[in-house]
């Protein structure tokens, strides 16, 4: 179940400075962290990055996605600038929350971003709203909604699936199937390690795949959405991953041997997207000159990040309500 | 007697209660193999097995749910949950199921089961991973809510929680989880529930607090004492059924009194306890009594140490109440 994109060396070149911009950021990002400089959770999307990138290149830019609190590779895929993200997890005003929320709690309005989420599931029936209002509104709107496979044992993914199918909504639910729910592998917490299956009970479509480029998650991708957006009907995707990092920068990834990690680092998709541009297109010049572009951007984001002021403390009640009032 | 943090001893709790009572069984999210996020449960998976120590999907109203159901079959399931913020998919099974089978039942049949979970701020987890949302348990009849102090309370505390006839909400306030140190008794004892500690013993002016930040009042009595004034600190240390005799007994010796926690001021716990205080000792009072609490707003990520209560915010309020 794919549809056949157009595939220039512009695009191709584009989806990798995308991948390689997240990858990057996420880098630097743990060296900040490893300093100090960004305080709580990090929870790092490096391995993960060509779903993000090719989800949001089949997307239009007013479809909606919510996602997990692993956002930073999805938020910066919809267009949100590397110094905005930075400067939120350096805990600065200048952040895309103000630095109220943090690395799991990104919000871009501008770019149809509704966030990332702290707590595993609770997002997949809001995304059942937004595509609700979308239908109900009569517009073309699509919703994606990413979580884990641990998310498929909450009773809010039901929940979402249950009504998103009962009202033929426009949405599209994508696992990003990781195979650890933190430290637990799927064997020890689901009984059918089918994720997409769950959709058979919703009579819902599905897809599943096992990822290897870019280019195949926007084919993917591209026909569930484009089911949303034309049929306004549901799909549930599963796209079988890796993430090459521990669940957060505290979890030193124990339960992996590191033979498996090794295994999954020869598929990286990133690295393969490069070596197919060096190595079978010869555009070595053309991916070095835009590395050099991405490092500079990234260094521009950590820069600004460091050098922002951090929220006054009269933004918490600012914040909370729409006005003051006396309590 | 050895040193232990609250980590430890409340592991050491687990394993003790495991060996003697072969109706205790842990369930919840990387409680098993990983031997939880915190590491409290670390070991009791080799040593009890899958069938003792069961790890479990992200399904908290789930793991409550199973909870309750091995609890009416005569287990006493000791459930954790890996944040206190991530309660509330498990409310309305806590709420509207654990907290009301004795009196469904006629007094005759309790849903027994306690549950774990860390508490609090201080790990600059944003509003996610912060909250303390004691009250809004306190706040429902039937349920018993727990928050030790200190190394022995927890494993004393817990003992204490896992033989209680009722359900307990025990909460483990995170930000001392391995801060906080102390001897331990390695053998079996409890601390009863529903007795307060006096932490710091002092005349002039009561400060009321539990959890973490226990050691940010304890520091602003220290502060407060190079000034001239004189506090006592009581340690909650359970925070329903409240030791009100003790609160009382307090209040009356200083006449002043300041509540500490770290949940919002609005509909907090701080609030009931001034009610209380209001009640039952009027007349003793010498100062209003005041609250140093969080902030009526989500947990910030940023900000964390102005809207924890910490002792800088705390010094100010005492010598206030002190002088006043």
């Amino acid at each position: 179940m794919t549809t056949t994109l157009p595939k220039s060396d512009e695009l191709s070149l584009d989806l990798y400075r995308q991948m390689h911009t997240i990858r990057r950021f996420e880098e630097e990002a743990a060296r900040a962290y490893a300093q100090g400089k960004i305080g709580g959770f990090l929870h790092l999307y490096i391995g993960q990055e060509p779903i993000a990138v090719g989800a949001s290149s089949v997307m239009r830019p007013d479809d909606y996605l919510l996602t997990t609190y692993r956002d930073h590779g999805m938020a910066l895929a919809r267009g949100m600038s590397p110094r905005a993200a930075m400067a939120e997890l350096f805990g600065k005003v200048t952040g895309c929350s103000k630095g109220l929320g943090g690395s799991m709690h990104f919000f871009d309005v501008e770019h149809s971003m509704l966030g990332g989420y702290g707590i595993v599931g609770g997002h997949i029936p809001i995304a059942a709203g937004t595509a609700f209002a979308s239908k109900y509104r009569g517009e073309d709107r699509v919703t994606l909604v990413f979580f884990g496979e641990g998310a498929c044992s909450i009773g809010d993914f039901h929940e979402g699936l249950s009504l998103a199918a009962l009202w033929k909504l426009p949405i599209v639910f994508v696992c990003e199937n990781n195979e650890y729910s933190m430290g637990t592998p799927m064997s020890r917490t689901m009984s059918v390690e089918d994720v997409s299956m769950k959709a058979l009970g919703y009579g819902m479509a599905r897809d599943r795949f096992f990822v290897e480029s870019v280019d195949q998650v926007r084919e993917h991708l591209a026909e569930a959405i484009e089911r949303a957006r034309t049929l306004s009907e549901p799909t549930l995707v599963e796209i079988r991953t890796y993430r090459f990092r521990g669940h957060s920068m505290s979890d030193p990834g124990k339960y992996r041997t590191p033979d498996e990690l090794e295994d999954r680092k020869k598929k990286d998709a990133v690295l393969r997207a490069r070596a197919e541009l060096v190595d079978e297109k010869g555009l070595k010049e053309a991916v070095e000159k835009l590395e050099a572009e991405v490092e500079e951007v990234i260094a521009d984001a950590v820069r600004f990040a460091e050098e922002s002021p951090e929220p006054g403390i009269e933004l918490l009640e600012a914040t909370t309500y729409s006005g003051e009032f006396a309590r | 007697m050895p040193q232990m943090n609250m980590v430890q001893a409340i592991n050491d709790a687990l394993r003790l209660e495991m060996r003697r009572d072969s109706r205790v069984v842990i369930l919840g999210e990387d409680v098993g193999k990983v031997g939880g996020v915190f590491r409290v449960t670390a070991g009791l998976f080799d040593e009890f097995g899958d069938d003792r120590v069961i790890d479990t999907p992200l399904s908290e109203g789930g793991i409550i749910g199973a909870a309750i159901g091995m609890a009416l079959y005569g287990l006493v399931p000791v459930p954790e949950i890996q944040f206190s913020d991530f309660i509330f998919p498990a409310y309305d099974q806590i709420v509207s199921e654990l907290a009301k089978y004795r009196y469904r039942s006629g007094g005759e049949y309790p849903a027994k089961i306690v549950i774990r979970t860390p508490v609090g701020g201080g790990i600059r987890g944003g509003h996610y991973h912060s909250q303390s949302p004691e009250s809004l348990f306190i706040h429902v009849a039937g349920l018993k809510v727990v928050c030790p102090s200190n190394p022995a309370d927890a494993k004393g505390l817990l003992l204490a929680s896992i033989r209680d006839p009722d359900p307990v909400l025990f909460f483990e306030p995170k930000r001392i989880y391995r801060a906080a140190k102390g001897e331990v008794d390695e053998g079996d004892y409890t601390v009863p529930i529903g007795k307060a500690a006096i932490a710091r013993d002092g005349k002039d002016v009561t400060v009321i607090a539990w959890g973490a930040m226990l050691y940010e009042c304890l520091e602003a009595a220290n502060q407060a004492a190079e000034q001239g004034v004189d506090v006592e600190v009581l340690d909650l240390r359970t925070l329903w059924p409240l030791d009100i005799e003790a609160i009382v007994a307090s209040v009356k010796k200083t006449g002043r009194v300041v509540v500490v926690h770290e949940a919002p001021k609005t509909c907090g716990l701080g609030g009931e306890i001034v009610a209380l205080i209001n009640e039952k000792a009027f007349l003793h009072l010498e100062a209003p009594p005041a609250r140093v609490t969080g902030f009526d707003t989500p947990f910030p990520y940023t900000l964390e140490n102005e809207y924890l209560p910490l002792a800088h915010r705390i010094l100010p309020t005492l010598l206030e109440t002190a002088r006043y």
